[in-house]
């Protein structure tokens, strides 16, 4: 399940595999979440010509996958930036600096959070606990986890994936 | 097994994010160089719980705990401590240097703890089913399929009187007693992994590093209850967790301790994943069954529970990832011997997720009735930075923040009660002197009222309105009505909501007002905090006597709040400050001060 790069630069349309995956899921109860997640996967967030393709082959009607979409936290209706930034936002990275982390990126990138920058390479959001409270404050960016994050940290960071 | 040593290295999300791929690397190729291969044997374990010293080596046979372990210390440790058995000193953890002693035992992190749940994290290979059999993994199981009836099961629970770790503490045989009571049928048994609590990742690492006590416990519950279909409802937001998940369930599988006819028993049971995303309501069950059905995951009134009617209307028992760690032991161990430990109405132990202002953050397992003290202190090695200890919240954004006088009561279910927090699922806060509690008690509504499903009027309402009063209070526009207000919201909150997010929502905010009334009145009469983390109630003053005109502030003030001619005092135009704090980090001459 892990996207190491999010390939964003795809046409939006059904891939083969995808078609295949929606298939196997369909005579599944329960199966809407799951084909949602895929979607994610393969396009970093969910196109709304696709919601309308899985509606399609699902039977179900579009109210009910923009119900479900926008009831979750996890899944996107926007296009993220190339590079994905998520800043931690569980409690223990709250107290120790989440918010001047977010504050900072927005400062470097120049804009504000679930904005994506205007050449589409970075994103930045605020998300839930990732579990790694023992290295708070952190943020993960296009899957990398970095731990103990600085403000000060930042700018090097962030070239360093410019760069790359 | 014929290695003559083991080099164990945390394969937790916490040490491998943190370079931990590349040491496992590089200590592989140091093996390979040096000829090692027949000798040493490396094993990426699941969490050693010490992430605050991550990433953690431990070698066998003799026990040294490396800490802080960089991918360029590999050869000095295959050099020194494998082929010269010298042990490399400047890798210990301090205080384990300081007593001379190199093992796990000797570490104040480790001493207090008791190990059911984590019995496996760390020791084994969570990728390799063998291992798991070879500490006795599955074997809960095979007692069960064949020494024992369904309802010799349900008993053996309710004599071991384990509770619910999901938070509630509901007794878990009795929980299973009321769905194997529904006549024949379709039932299902699923374990909820949909870790919300932000600041928590007990379940994380217990599925990280011991997927198969997971899938056993499962199906021993399928058997208990007659169940033959198990769900594990996982956070998207946990891939290696997913991961390690999906190769244990195919490795058992192929080892018939899952699928068709259990090792030959008769009794069938499967396991399937399916991803939440992020909903913190979902840790409700009927929420969760809903999400789990591919809808909105909002909950529904109960009566009728999910015992009777649950996942597609049918009879199903959820219970949380810790609790069903529990019950492989149980099983093989008995209920007499689970039951010896804990206080007299929580048996076993809790893991708890301790991190905040502690100086040892970590994954840490104690058993019921150990104090707050002994965690924070003993094991936690007290407040980061020799601050003053000012709250601890368990429970999350459902619990209550706890003050310095109750640091000596024991942990049970029924005493975080009664001192106005709940045991919830283990994640564990501190707050030092830094720290606002009005501003936390914010954080955590902004977080609940964030993750309302909207559905019942009190927690939809009810939590905008506190998050409104906090955020009023927090920039200094509060009034002395509004903490009334806030307590009768509360209580409206806790008696009326539809479910348990939205009648523990206000917990945060009962609980300070409670116990930190004085910072709530400082706030409002005084408009200030005391913390210094409300920027509103901020103030940044130049003085003019120790201010020597470098012009530092005035350079990195990025509003040019701070005026003043070179090597005359400066001033910081209020109107202007946003309180970044900049100024008073740069001076090296102490003249800006905060207030």
């Amino acid at each position: 399940m892990s996207s190491e790069t999010t390939p964003v630069e795809k046409v939006e349309t059904l891939t083969p595999e995808l078609i295949e995956f929606i298939a196997e899921w369909k005579t599944k109860p329960g199966n809407l979440i799951m084909v949602l997640h895929r979607v994610q996967q393969e396009f970093g967030y969910i196109p709304r010509k696709i919601a309308f393709e899985v509606a399609d082959r699902l039977d179900v009607p579009l109210a009910k996958i923009y119900g479900v979409m926008t009831f979750y936290n996890f899944f996107k209706l926007k296009k993220p930036g190339r590079n994905q930034i998520q800043v931690c936002m569980g409690t223990a990275c709250y107290l120790k600096g989440g918010e001047d982390i977010i504050a900072e990126i927005e400062g470097i990138l120049g804009v504000g959070l679930n904005t994506v920058t205007p050449d589409g390479e970075f994103s930045v959001e605020a998300v839930r606990c990732i579990g790694c409270c023992g290295l708070a404050p952190v943020m993960v960016i296009n899957g990398k986890v970095y731990g103990k994050v600085q403000p000060q940290d930042l700018h090097a960071i962030i070239a360093d994936i410019k760069k790359v | 097994m014929a290695y003559k040593q083991y080099i164990l290295v945390c394969g937790g999300t916490a040490c491998e994010s943190n370079r931990g791929i590349a040491l496992v690397d590089a200590l592989k190729k140091e093996v390979e160089e040096n000829g090692l291969i027949n000798d040493v044997q490396i094993v990426r374990t699941g969490c050693l719980g010490f992430c605050e010293k991550g990433p953690i080596v431990k070698i066998l046979p003799e026990d040294t705990f490396y800490v802080e372990v960089r991918p360029e210390d590999a050869s000095e440790i295959i050099q020194e401590h494998i082929i010269k058995g010298r042990v490399v000193s400047r890798l210990l953890y301090d205080n384990a240097q300081s007593k001379g002693n190199v093992a796990i035992d000797g570490i104040d992190f480790y001493q207090k703890q008791f190990r059911i749940v984590l019995r496996n994290c760390g020791v084994i290979d969570p990728d390799k089913i063998d291992e798991y059999i070879a500490r006795d993994g599955y074997k809960g199981l095979e007692r069960v399929l064949f020494e024992m009836q369904p309802e010799d099961v349900i008993e053996e629970l309710k004599i071991s009187g384990l509770r619910g770790r999901g938070g509630a503490g509901f007794p878990t045989g009795v929980k299973w007693s009321f769905a194997a009571a529904q006549p024949d049928g379709q039932k299902y048994m699923v374990c909820n992994a949909d870790e919300g609590d932000p600041g928590a990742y007990m379940d994380r690492s217990t599925l990280e590093g011991d997927p198969h006590s997971i899938l056993e416990a499962m199906a021993i519950a399928g058997y208990a209850i007659g169940a033959s279909k198990g769900f594990i409802y996982i956070r998207a937001e946990y891939p290696l967790a997913i991961d390690r998940l999906e190769n244990a369930i195919a490795q058992a599988t192929d080892y018939g301790l899952l699928g068709e006819n259990i090792l030959g028993s008769g009794f069938s049971f499967t396991i399937e994943l399916r991803l939440g995303a992020g909903a913190f309501v979902c840790g409700e069950e009927t929420a969760l069954l809903a999400s789990i059905e591919g809808k909105r995951g909002m909950p529904a009134p109960r009566p009728p529970f999910p015992a009777v009617k649950g996942l597609w209307g049918r009879p199903t028992v959820i219970n949380n990832v810790e609790t069903l760690a529990n019950v492989p032991v149980i099983m093989l161990k008995g209920a007499n011997w689970f039951n010896k430990i804990g206080t007299a109405t929580t048996k076993g132990t809790k893991v708890f997720a301790l991190t905040g202002k502690v100086n040892n953050s970590g994954l840490i397992e104690v058993p019921m009735g150990t104090t707050l003290r002994e965690i924070i202190f003993d094991i936690g090695g007290g407040i980061k930075n020799g601050k003053e200890f000012k709250a601890a919240q368990t429970g999350g954004p459902s619990g209550g923040m706890i003050p310095p006088k109750f640091l000596d009561t024991p942990i049970d279910y029924e005493s975080l009660t009664k001192i106005g927090s709940i045991m919830g699922s283990g994640g564990l806060i501190v707050m030092d002197e830094d720290d606002c509690i009005p501003d936390v008690a914010k954080f955590y509504l902004d977080f609940t009222v964030d993750e309302s499903c909207g559905k019942c009027a009190p927690c939809r309402i009810g939590g905008r309105k506190l998050l409104n009063y906090l955020t009023k209070i927090c920039d200094g526009k509060g009034t002395a009505e509004d903490i009334q207000n806030m307590k009768d919201i509360s209580e409206a909150m806790c008696r009326a909501s539809l479910c348990g997010l939205g009648q523990t929502a206000s917990n945060p905010v009962t609980s300070s007002l409670r116990y930190f009334m004085d910072e709530y009145i400082e706030h409002i009469d005084d408009k200030k905090c005391r913390a210094g983390k409300c920027k509103n109630l901020l103030r940044y003053i130049i003085d003019p006597h120790k201010c020597v005109g470098c012009t530092a502030c005035a350079r990195v003030c990025p509003v040019q709040a701070i005026q003043g001619e070179r090597k005359q005092a400066h001033v910081i135009d209020q109107e202007l400050c946003i309180k970044c704090g900049q100024c008073f980090e740069v001076c090296k001459f102490q003249a800006v001060s905060r207030s």
